[in-house]
């Protein structure tokens, strides 16, 4: 009945001769760069993000809804080094919109932003799900949202050039409270400076390196790879002998290998947002690396 | 070489007093391949092997009360063999075009190309055009590779109504509409290289000698389902189409086709997964229904008396599997398949030129299949399968069949198709 309904009224809309963007449509593959377009476009966009923060971004499928979507995108922003190769190039052939193709002013990929880190030197599929450009996850590193910032901000102007000067103007005063919020993140993190970490996945790679914390293991034990209990046993055995301050994983994982070594290694496990929407308090971008580092600071204390 | 390297990188380096995030990603950027390799297209290779025991042999295999196709239907081999081995080559050729080239390399030590097409990148508003050979839109599973189907072989409905798989040598032309929900249409304009059309080759004429009309529809529910639903119908006219069948005697006959042939598939597709999460845990519900018309002169053994009679039949199937990821890497799924022979009137035996008996294969019987399946994927490139399944295929036989059957990719990663 629903579906009818919706059927008949896109039909009414199909029948409007070409209509006029009012605004801005803007896909984007994570809610980080949902957040982000949000900050520097306002009201000029609407935007609409494929992924939440309860989803594994290795594992989307190209449904019918998000070919739909990017269908009638003007701007995509996705993170590229391969984090969404599964999926994205399936959106990017099945929408036959030109306007977001590879190579086009409507294709940004975040990642080519910033420089990668963690690269591998060998590339083989033995070492796990291994990403050829370095590890993709590249938003936790506060420093990066800057620069792909500035970056967005550019291609808004570049796609709208009628609206450039609110871009503009949003963009300054994102940067301003970006770099206001960098140095107080900045004074947070030095007493995480050091600290050990176990880590799930490789998802926490750039947060780790930002704050100078050191991370002791991964549950997983190659990229993409569900624990086993073998590993768990070697982990919880390296845990005895240099004991981490907490065992680390995103909204999206399951808390059960983590709480396992938790248990047995009697160190604290803290979820932590990964990005915005993974807590009530990761509400945006700001939320998200005040709760990270809150939550961080709370357990290890 | 390396010269020219250090120039970029002091290039880079001088433009990062102006611009250091721009300039600092070219540097790496410098690390991407360069040279002749580095436009090389994504490739891929699937592996796959099987080992089958089954209570009949899979020689005598056939489908009563349903036109043999001619096509690759059977069940795998008695006993350890190798599959099909897949290697997919794709790339954006320029701005405009996307090319796609599915070679199968059989182990009787052939090349079968499955799929070779171009498509469309740039035409916008929606629309894809698609040239070359592809698997046809008939349905679901039909455009989908057999080493993503969540079983080892075709439902009996692809097997009657499409030959296992329908590919052919066409056009396509897609609209998918700016809705808020998917719907797209499209037609397929096809040479009729294979069953349903006829004879198989495709006939010697300019024009399409087969044609296709299919819509889709889909969107989500809630926030961990997601559907797709699809209708497909396909129209050709085969000239001189042949079967083997049995005469009343037992002697080998050769029967042909020619007239009108309509099939319709509706198939429907429903994902769960928590949160759409699919990591821990998911299920995937799956069906379609074909339904086919046809109409026309079926002649009585073309290399002797070559009797012709008039031959219509309405015939339908249906297929419906549900698969559950019942945690990491561990999946188990039911499919239940069955055909209705439905109605079919043979002109030669309705006036008494012959008789049913010359006709065996086209006796009623409404064949039907259960099929069980377990299997553990390794990462996203392996994956290990144990199928058991009770075949209802012939009239006079139930097979019981094993298969255990290993497929996995090396090289490009796979797409993550709904």
């Amino acid at each position: 009945m629903r579906t009818t309904s919706k059927i008949l009224a896109a039909l009414g809309l199909m029948a409007v001769a070409s209509p006029t963007l009012a605004v801005l449509n803007i896909f984007t593959c994570e809610p980080e760069w949902g957040a982000l377009a949000q900050e520097l476009a306002g009201d000029k966009a609407s935007v609409h993000s494929a992924t939440t923060a309860l989803q594994d971004v290795h594992r989307v499928e190209a449904r019918p809804s998000l070919i739909a979507r990017v269908r009638s995108a003007d701007l995509l922003v996705c993170t590229g080094a391969e984090l969404e190769i599964g999926w994205l190039p399936l959106l990017l052939t099945q929408s036959g919109n030109s306007k977001i193709q590879l190579g086009s002013p409507g294709y940004f990929e975040a990642s080519q932003y910033v420089v990668k880190i963690e690269v591998p030197r060998i590339l083989d599929r033995s070492l796990g799900d291994v990403h050829a450009s370095g590890n993709p996850h590249v938003h936790l590193d506060p420093r990066n949202i800057a620069k792909v910032a500035d970056a967005l901000a550019e291609r808004l102007v570049q796609l709208d050039p009628a609206n450039a000067d609110a871009y503009k103007a949003r963009a300054n005063s994102f940067g301003e409270r970006w770099r206001a919020a960098l140095s107080r993140w900045e004074q947070q993190a030095v007493r995480l400076k050091g600290v050990p970490v176990v880590v799930y996945h490789k998802d926490m790679s750039y947060f780790i390196n930002w704050a100078g914390m050191r991370e002791a293991g991964s549950l997983e034990p190659k990229p993409g790879l569900p624990a086993t209990p073998s590993h768990l046993a070697e982990l919880v055995e390296k845990m005895k002998r240099e004991p981490a301050k907490a065992v680390i994983y995103s909204a999206y994982n399951s808390p059960r290998a983590a709480e396992f070594l938790s248990e047995r290694a009697k160190i604290p496990s803290l979820m932590l947002p990964y990005t915005v929407g993974g807590t009530d308090k990761a509400k945006d971008l700001f939320g998200l690396f005040d709760d990270m580092i809150g939550r961080l600071l709370a357990a290890v204390k | 070489m390396k010269k020219a390297k250090l120039m970029a990188l002091a290039v880079a380096a001088a433009l990062s007093v102006t611009r250091p995030a721009a300039a600092q990603a070219q540097v790496q950027a410098g690390a991407a391949p360069t040279g002749a390799n580095a436009l090389n297209p994504g490739i891929s290779l699937i592996l796959n092997g099987i080992y089958g025991n089954l209570s009949q042999d899979p020689a005598g295999f056939k489908i009563n009360g349903f036109v043999p196709t001619l096509g690759e239907v059977g069940p795998p081999n008695r006993g350890l063999s190798l599959g099909e081995s897949e290697l997919v080559i794709s790339a954006n050729i320029d701005p405009h075009f996307r090319g796609t080239a599915v070679v199968a390399l059989t182990p009787e030590n052939t090349a079968e190309i499955e799929e070779a097409y171009v498509q469309t990148l740039g035409l916008s508003h929606g629309l894809i055009a698609k040239a070359g050979r592809f698997f046809s839109s008939m349905g679901y599973l039909n455009e989908i590779h057999a080493h993503a189907w969540d079983f080892t072989d075709a439902p009996l409905a692809n097997k009657v109504f499409l030959g296992g798989q329908l590919g052919d040598d066409g056009i396509q032309l897609k609209w998918v509409a700016p809705t808020p929900f998917y719907l797209d249409i499209g037609v397929e304009a096809s040479r009729g290289l294979h069953f349903p059309s006829g004879p198989d080759g495709g006939r010697n004429k300019n024009g399409t000698g087969s044609g296709n009309f299919f819509t889709h529809v889909g969107d989500d529910l809630g926030t961990s389902t997601a559907w797709q639903a699809g209708l497909s119908y396909l129209s050709t006219s085969p000239l001189d189409r042949t079967y083997d069948d049995a005469d009343s005697t037992g002697a080998t006959v050769t029967n042909s086709f020619s007239g009108r042939s309509r099939l319709w598939v509706l198939s429907g597709i429903l994902k769960w997964a928590p949160n759409r999460n699919p990591t821990y845990t998911n299920f995937k519900l799956q069906g379609e229904f074909f339904r086919r018309k046809e109409g026309g002169t079926l002649t009585f053994d073309t290399a002797t008396t070559a009797q012709p009679g008039d031959y219509s039949s309405r015939q339908s199937g249906l297929y419906l599997q549900g698969v559950y990821q019942f945690m990491p890497q561990w999946r188990v799924g039911y499919r239940y398949d069955r055909l209705d022979a439905g109605t079919t009137a043979i002109g030669l035996v309705d006036s008494g030129a012959l008789t049913a008996a010359d006709f065996p294969i086209l006796a009623a019987y409404n064949p039907t299949r259960n099929t069980l399946m377990f299997d553990w994927s390794g990462s996203e490139f392996s994956r290990i399968r144990l199928q058991l399944a009770q075949d209802k295929s012939r009239s006079d036989v139930t097979d019981k069949q094993v298969f255990l059957q290993y497929i996995m990719s090396l090289g490009a990663h796979g797409a993550h198709k709904f």
